[in-house]
């Protein structure tokens, strides 16, 4: 044998899934039939479809887009800018997301209602002899607006900004400054060179944390059940099992759907990233091959200066 | 007077923190001509380059290019400087060719030279493909315009540079020692290119190391040192007869 080490590991790999496979069969707690007649059901469903998948795309698009928002702020000239964004990755990546979601879900505590006016205006008035002056554009009830879902989608979304912020930094300050120079010297203005030059360049350091981001996002949104939403998959999950006295085998479900869900978003990554990665390493060159071999093939003045 | 030049410095000033770059440097190129500056490394003569075309905010001092003053409006002897527009305007007209190429590595050749006209000047995709396509044709790559730039070899890469800047049809071209940065066997394929662009009457300032193309094609030779002009002239006779010490002393090195 060439291998004997391998061969080694292979048989006591075999004996250990042997044994896992058996308790997986025998054990009757694991109730697979109940499981599986369970975890179908229309409200899991709808739970997975609004509460995670819903949830999930929400969360990272707010997420995202706040998050370069907040990189530039960063980037930016002006320290203002720069001092409100970093307090603000500084809060939101302080504070744990269970504990943020807990808060966004009780803010109704806070105010019965929301509105958005000139501040202190009734102080104000009061200073100028006005009873109750009240300026203010629109408001609306918190209970009709902090529902369970919009709270929740702001918990999770504000607090992803933070993270999406620091990778989206990252990713901007890997891209050489001859680039932006390049793109100025062109006469494009600073919102092109950022969109056109710099943020499709930082994408290759920006794609692969977060991908990994929405993956985390995906099973972050099981802590929704702190907020509480109730339409979330594990909330559903959770539901049934304390109604029916089978706690594990929901539990199971659970693990089934998020490692069905992830997978999924494991396979979008790859492609995504293969995508981000044009012009560079491996894959441009085995690209490079095939088009030289065509550009060979039509003949043509490729060489040196054919010029004049 | 300054109608009659394409660029013209006066007494431009530089400095990066406590450390003066530039010392009230002077320049006057006409329509047409090609000024290459020579000089030893840290003399300024690149960071002077960034001047012309505002990527550097000089510090005292003026400069126009074809009449007008570079990032600066003047109003009652006082000068303002100008909106992040106006400047990228001003640019526009500028081409500007860099040692690293800084060609942008995500865009085909193709699309690198397509960019700046699409993007800045908003002309129609079909009109400015082709007048890529025939860029590209110019600087001898017609058969590379689908290829990514890590695809390139560097003499390559530099000309789809140059291609890329005579997109914007500019009336100046800086180059900023456009073959510094090159295997030698590939930096005659650049000045090729670019002496067939000299010949086409472009005005170019080259800041270069390459002596023998500053005397084949230069019109005037303009040697730098210590952040000022020391010596300018025919490019003939700042090289053979060289009245300064320190010009003398640095073409000893370089020829």
């Amino acid at each position: 044998m060439r291998h004997p080490g391998r061969w080694l590991a292979v048989a006591v790999l075999a004996v250990l899934t042997a044994m896992f496979v058996h308790m997986l069969v025998t054990n009757d707690a694991f109730q697979w039939a109940f499981m599986v007649d369970n975890m179908f059901r229309p409200p899991i469903i709808e739970g997975l479809v609004r509460g995670t998948v819903v949830m999930t795309i929400c969360a990272m698009l707010l997420g995202v887009t706040l998050g370069v928002v907040i990189a530039v702020m960063r980037l930016s000239d002006n320290p203002i800018l720069r001092a409100v964004a970093w307090l603000y990755t500084w809060f939101f990546r302080a504070v744990p997301r269970l504990v943020l979601l807990a808060v966004f879900g009780n803010l109704g505590i806070l105010w019965s209602r929301i509105e958005f006016g000139v501040p202190f205006d009734t102080q104000i008035g009061r200073l100028f002899g006005i009873d109750n002056l009240e300026l203010r554009a629109f408001g609306f009830t918190s209970r009709d607006v902090l529902t369970g879902f919009m709270a929740g989608l702001l918990g999770l979304a504000l607090s992803e900004a933070a993270y999406m912020a620091e990778i989206v930094r990252a990713g901007i300050q890997s891209v050489e400054g001859g680039q932006a120079e390049a793109a100025t010297a062109l006469g494009m203005s600073r919102g092109q060179t950022l969109r056109r030059v710099v943020l499709p360049q930082a994408m290759r350091v920006i794609i692969p944390p977060t991908g990994n981001e929405t993956i985390a996002m995906l099973k972050d949104t099981s802590l929704l059940l702190y907020v509480p939403v109730s339409m979330e998959l594990f909330f559903q999950l959770d539901a049934v099992g304390k109604r029916t006295f089978q706690i594990f085998p929901m539990y199971v479900a659970a693990c089934l759907w998020y490692l069905l869900l992830t997978s999924v978003l494991l396979v979008g990554q790859y492609f995504l990233e293969r995508h981000f990665s044009r012009g560079y390493g491996q894959q441009a060159r085995a690209r490079m091959k095939l088009r030289g071999f065509a550009a060979e093939q039509g003949g043509g003045g490729g060489g040196t200066g054919a010029v004049g | 007077m300054s109608d009659e030049l394409m660029v013209r410095a006066e007494n431009v000033h530089k400095s990066f923190g406590p450390l003066e770059v530039l010392k009230g440097v002077d320049l006057a190129v006409r329509p047409g001509e090609v000024s290459c500056v020579i000089g030893p490394s840290g003399s300024g003569k690149s960071t002077f380059l960034r001047c012309i075309n505002h990527l550097e905010k000089i510090n005292a001092g003026r400069i126009w290019v074809d009449g007008e003053l570079v990032g600066y409006r003047e109003r009652g002897g006082k000068l303002y400087e100008m909106r992040e527009k106006e400047v990228a305007a001003q640019r526009r007209s500028i081409g500007m060719v860099f040692q690293r190429f800084n060609l942008f590595p995500h865009m085909t050749a193709l699309e690198n030279v397509m960019e700046a006209p699409l993007r800045v000047r908003r002309e129609s995709r079909a009109e400015v493909r082709e007048r890529a396509t025939a860029l590209l044709d110019r600087v001898g790559l017609a058969s590379k315009i689908g290829n990514y730039p890590g695809q390139l070899s560097g003499g390559q890469q530099q000309r789809v540079a140059i291609a890329r800047a005579l997109a914007m049809r500019p009336k100046l071209m800086l180059f900023d020692e456009p073959t510094s940065a090159l295997d030698p066997e590939l930096v005659g394929e650049v000045l090729d290119v670019m002496k067939d662009l000299a010949r086409d009457g472009m005005t170019m300032i080259v800041v270069t190391h390459e002596i023998g193309f500053a005397r084949e094609v230069g019109d005037s030779l303009i040697f730098m040192d210590g952040g000022v002009v020391v010596e300018s002239g025919a490019p003939d006779e700042v090289l053979g007869n060289p009245r300064h010490d320190r010009t003398r002393t640095f073409l000893s090195k370089v020829l």
